[in-house]
């Protein structure tokens, strides 16, 4: 019991202590860029609630949620192909390599010089930042499958849809999952940046607005609001991540306990 | 029935050319139990992917049940020796049994009864809700065991399916290929390094030579049908039977140590 | 018809050989297709004009003085997050209690999208390098940090078993063992925060501006519509991006010439 209690304590104890000191040592704060904690979490409500919730925190979530999932599948589509494919994986390999060290956010104002500022560019925006890394985790994972499970499948004549979906994926999984969780953390960042660089509405350009009208509490809340939605979305993830993998981490630790 | 005609292959290309299999031809009958046994190194595992249809041979013929093989054959079950690998650690014991029936187009209420069938002939009848590697190294080659058996195979190729259990364990896996072979009735050929498991396990014992390899010699092993781990073991004829086998192997190695 | 498929198969033979066909085809492609129309010359230049605008720049010193900017920036950048992130994660990762005090904290600052600060960033400094170095700083440190934690942890209890009978001392077992069991850990973190560094680096650039970079030329480009150089600018960056990836790739495999284990990137 006693040790129960002081493990909650060591994990709550620093967020606490932390969130503390912030709140006394900004509370007399006079300095127009740092606002007393106490002011931006007064301001929270009203700046994130209602209207603007609709009008801005919905219309990006919406976009994060269209652009992910087309990069995770465009991702996974290509990872497939291009590394079930010996010729193919050596003909590609050297301008992926290329393609995926330009910086994502560089070839957004190309895509709005294409394609303005619309929805699908914003969703666009998003799908050429996450892709890369699936695409290139899932190559690294089909490429690594198992030679005797290969083996088994092919002796089995398990082919087809049914060898992709039960072997294939399935085998690639741990490194598929890699690649998500990266790929998350890189659409969230392209969907504020494709808000910042042009848009009329979203979270990324409502908190630029704040900041460029000097409404600093409320461009503070803002923070917090996309500091939250990556804290909630890693955390949804993480969720997911132990379902799927499940069997990964049951069958690594019973090899290292020396099964 | 296995045939095997002037079997050769050759790995490599590009100034180095290595020759696994020189000329192998042999014949295994319907329903018999036939072992394989080399020197280390000797191109076993070749030859049996060769009859998986999991290589192409150089030169030469495979035939299984009259059928050149020219992929994986139907009717044909493989169980390899990386238990550890060969089952797909994602699925549950009964659904790794129950792919290979999946992807042969079986119906579902056919193919829970072959994997309840399969998996209490190997002993593990309540195991199918586990995943392999909950399973102990030995309890996963049975379950292996039994997925091949589920596919109802006419051919069941054994590619040293037990080097890598423990000496209790491999004994009572011996056992149990004998029985599920004299239930299942199925064609049985059994790669092993092992003279005396060779010896103890088959109807008819086939020495390989060092490699590139060729058959040394054909030795129909005329031991009861009814073995025992204890009793066969020390039977005068069993020890007889090793020896020969052992000096031939001991042979093929000085040959190509010369 | 004969030769053909004999060429093919010599080239598919060599991957380094299909690697540049791949690279030339592409090429051909952009060229090809805008001139035919298939693509908007406008905004899909040929390849031969992306070319000609990326000698152009070359000729220009403030092409240059662009590229050590990035350059500069990026190293700054990464330095102190490597720095940062070996030595808490050393002190963190070898005191337990430490370690479980922070983690909830470390998890919930950690998936913090970096971004999200820059309007902070700008009002909190008013020089632009600062707010961009905070980007880079907070988002390449985490990959260092995380990483060195694992390593720390990961030691071997055996060995920490036998270190301790030996009697070896704290910084001993520090130097020869928390530290090489750590290194291969390190070095991939060091090569993850580089290329996210340099990615917040030019984006930093774009978005904020105000210090010479390439970020920063390719917003001058986009507002002068200059197309070509738009896209010559991003080809830099990739190749930038290229010539890091391969630098922090081999200084891996130098550092750890020596080690037994190859560290692969897994869920953790």
């Amino acid at each position: 019991m006693t040790r129960v209690l002081s493990r909650t304590g060591l994990l709550l104890g620093l967020p606490v202590v932390l969130l503390v000191t912030w709140w006394f040592a900004s509370a007399g704060s006079k300095s127009f860029y740092q606002p007393p904690l106490e002011t931006i979490i007064k301001v929270f409500p009203d700046t994130w609630t209602g209207a603007r919730f609709k009008s801005d925190v919905f219309p990006s979530l919406i976009r994060l949620f269209i652009g992910y999932s087309l990069a995770v599948l465009l991702g996974i589509t290509l990872g497939v192909l291009i590394g079930a494919n010996r010729r193919l994986r050596a003909l590609v390999e050297p301008l992926l390599e290329f393609l995926r060290a330009i910086p994502p956010p560089v070839l957004v104002p190309i895509l709005i010089l294409i394609a303005g500022i619309g929805n699908p560019t914003k969703v666009l925006v998003i799908v050429i930042g996450g892709v890369w890394p699936v695409l290139l985790n899932t190559v690294e994972g089909v490429r690594g499958v198992d030679e005797v499970l290969s083996d088994t499948c092919r002796s089995y004549r398990i082919g087809g849809w049914l060898r992709l979906r039960t072997f294939i994926l399935r085998a690639a999984s741990p490194q598929i999952v890699v690649g998500a969780r990266q790929a998350l953390s890189i659409s969230i960042i392209m969907m504020v940046i494709g808000e910042l660089l042009g848009a009329t509405n979203g979270l990324g350009y409502t908190v630029v607005e704040f900041q460029r009208g000097f409404q600093i509490p409320e461009m503070w809340s803002g923070v917090f609001v996309l500091g939250l939605l990556g804290v909630l979305l890693s955390l949804a993830f993480t969720l997911v991540e132990r379902r799927v993998l499940n069997w990964y981490h049951g069958a690594r630790a019973a090899e290292r306990s020396g099964h | 029935m296995l045939e095997i005609k002037s079997l050769r292959k050759t790995y490599g290309g590009q100034g180095r050319t290595v020759e696994a299999l020189r000329d192998i031809t042999l014949t295994v009958e319907d329903g018999q139990f036939v072992c394989v046994v080399g020197p280390s190194g000797c191109g076993k595992t070749t030859l049996l992917r060769c009859l998986g249809g999991l290589l192409t041979p150089t030169s030469g013929e495979v035939k299984v049940a009259g059928q050149t093989v020219t992929g994986p054959p139907d009717g044909l079950a493989i169980v390899f020796q990386e238990y550890g690998r060969s089952l797909f650690p994602w699925l549950r014991v009964a659904e790794n049994i129950e792919l290979p029936l999946k992807s042969k187009g079986i119906g579902r209420a056919e193919r829970r009864k072959l994997v309840d069938e399969s998996l209490s002939a190997v002993g593990l009848g309540d195991a199918g809700k586990a995943y392999p590697w909950q399973l102990s190294g030995g309890m996963q080659q049975r379950v292996a065991i039994a997925r091949a058996i589920a596919f109802q195979p006419k051919v069941m190729l054994m590619d040293e399916p037990f080097a890598a259990v423990d000496a209790q364990t491999r004994a009572d896996l011996e056992d149990l290929v004998r029985t599920v072979w004299q239930r299942f009735g199925m064609t049985m050929l059994f790669v092993t390094h092992d003279i005396d498991e060779a010896v103890y396990l088959g109807q008819r014992v086939v020495v390989l030579s060092a490699s590139p390899t060729s058959v040394l010699e054909n030795l129909d092993i005329d031991l009861s049908d009814e073995r025992d781990q204890l009793k066969t073991r020390s039977e005068a004829r069993f020890v007889e039977l090793r020896t020969h086998v052992y000096a031939r192997i001991q042979e093929a190695k000085g040959v190509a140590a010369r | 018809m004969t030769t053909s498929p004999l060429t093919l198969r010599r080239a598919g033979d060599s991957p380094a050989l299909l690697g540049l066909l791949g690279i030339v085809g592409f090429g051909a492609l952009l060229e090809i297709l805008p001139r035919v129309g298939v693509l908007k010359e406008e905004y899909f230049p040929p390849t031969s004009k992306i070319i000609a605008a990326l000698i152009d720049e070359l000729g220009r010193g403030g092409f240059w003085q662009a590229v050590i900017g990035t350059v500069s920036t990026w190293l700054i950048g990464l330095s102190i997050a490597v720095v940062a992130g070996i030595v808490l994660g050393i002190v963190i990762g070898s005191v337990p209690a430490l370690r479980l005090a922070t983690a909830s904290t470390i998890e919930f600052l950690r998936p913090i999208p970096s971004v999200a600060l820059l309007p902070l960033a700008i009002v909190l400094f008013s020089a632009p390098i600062r707010s961009i170095l905070l980007l880079v700083v907070y988002a390449s440190f985490w990959q260092v940090l995380i990483q060195v934690l694992h390593g720390v942890t990961d030691v071997d209890p055996v060995a920490r078993e036998t270190a301790a009978s030996y009697r070896l001392n704290r910084w001993r077992q520090a130097r020869y063992l928390v530290w090489p069991t750590t290194l291969p850990y390190a070095m991939t973190g060091i090569r993850l925060a580089a290329s996210v560094a340099l990615v917040l680096t030019i984006t930093g650039e774009l978005l904020i501006g105000g210090t010479k970079g390439i970020g920063e030329e390719i917003a001058v480009a986009q507002s002068s519509i200059a197309v070509p150089s738009m896209y010559a600018l991003i080809v830099v960056s990739g190749l930038i991006g290229l010539i890091a990836n391969l630098a922090t790739r081999r200084a891996e495999r130098l550092v750890l010439a020596w080690h037994p284990s190859v560290r692969r990137e897994l869920p953790l």
